[in-house]
């Protein structure tokens, strides 16, 4: 940061001969530098990987994200700095190279670590209770309003039975 | 009488509930992986020995006879509470005892070895980490028992205690020299 601004001020230097022009130099050279310290902040948490173009880049994200971190698990494989996710980020750049389709390297993943990787786990009997669970428990609490509204409502019939029909003049 | 006591079942339900989370949480490790590998065959590897790289040490060579592999590194705190329990009662189980180094620098993981005693009967090294993704290593220590047919029967993640040895992985040797009788 401190070097660029060096050179900055060493580009302003040099076209010090045309005052009008030094400020606006000056400026965007410190906007680069800024800039170039952002972009430096946003990778330093993700090892750069070498892709090949951006919809591979954007595929890979899309993939990572999907996938848990097994070592901090409330962090996704994309997010995570541990030692292993880097690991796996870089196994699952290498199958992706290789032309394996997302659904053939969650398969290779979870052959190793379980459904426990996939954030979004599949539909099968010991996970039944995770999916049906929620649908289960608001049929069982609605089944129990309904009951109590009924019963209520008859209660409050009988207290106040309804009047008789009003009899003809 | 009705309206009353329902209420108060339903916190009762929600006490138990939640003693149930309780203890079900001081008994079992919520973070614990549960591995897809017990009773499929362990993976083929070939890692360089820690002490000597240009020698090889594989799954084949491993073959035939059972043998606990100990994942465990230098740089991992719960390995250094896990190892006097190696060294004391690693030979009652009467099995090869692999270590499995995890990326650490060999240089470290000597004068570990060094200052602590060794209680492997080899030590590979796996530095990239590429062969503990095929075990589904999350860290260190962790470790697998492997019978004479190359087949993981086991798996312990967190430091092997006396109560583990006793309980968990001596029954298992008996059961796997019995099978292999």
């Amino acid at each position: 940061m401190t070097a660029a601004l060096d050179i900055a001020r060493q580009a302003d230097a040099t076209s010090a001969a045309r005052p009008s022009r030094r400020h606006r130099s000056w400026l965007a050279h410190v906007l680069l530098a800024l800039c170039l310290t952002i972009a430096t902040l946003a990778v330093a948490a993700v090892d750069p990987l070498p892709f090949a173009d951006h919809a591979q880049e954007v595929r890979f994200q899309n993939l990572a994200k999907q996938l848990r971190c097994l070592v901090c698990q409330n962090e996704s494989l994309q997010d995570s700095s541990a030692p292993l996710a880097a690991d796996l980020r870089r196994e699952v750049f290498m199958q992706m190279q290789a032309g394996k389709s997302d659904e053939q390297i969650k398969a290779w993943l979870t052959e190793r670590y379980s459904d426990f990787v996939l954030y979004d786990p599949p539909l099968r009997t010991g996970t039944s209770l995770l999916w049906f669970g929620p649908a289960l428990i608001v049929i069982i609490g609605g089944a129990i309003v309904f009951a109590t509204v009924r019963k209520r409502s008859l209660a409050h019939r009988a207290d106040h039975p309804p009047p008789p029909a009003e009899d003809d003049w | 009488m009705n309206a009353r006591v329902l209420p108060l079942l339903g916190f009762g339900l929600l006490v138990v509930l939640l003693g149930f989370g309780i203890w079900w949480s001081s008994t079992h490790d919520l973070r614990e992986v549960p591995s897809p590998l017990i009773d499929k065959p362990a993976p083929t590897f070939t890692l360089p020995e820690l002490d000597d790289p240009s020698k090889m040490l594989g799954s084949r060579d491993l073959a035939g006879q059972p043998y606990l592999l100990n994942v465990f590194a230098s740089w991992c705190f719960a390995c250094r509470d896990e190892h006097p329990i190696l060294m004391r009662e690693g030979k009652r189980l009467g099995i090869r005892l692999v270590g499995f180094n995890y990326k650490d620098e060999p240089g470290d993981a000597k004068r570990w070895l060094a200052q602590y005693g060794n209680p492997y009967d080899v030590v590979i090294a796996d530095l990239p980490g590429k062969v503990a993704i095929d075990f589904g290593v999350t860290g260190a220590p962790e470790s697998f028992l492997v019978d004479g047919k190359g087949i993981i029967r086991f798996k312990y993640i967190s430091p092997i205690t006396p109560e583990v040895i006793e309980r968990e992985l001596l029954p298992r040797i008996a059961a796997m020299k019995e099978a292999a009788r």
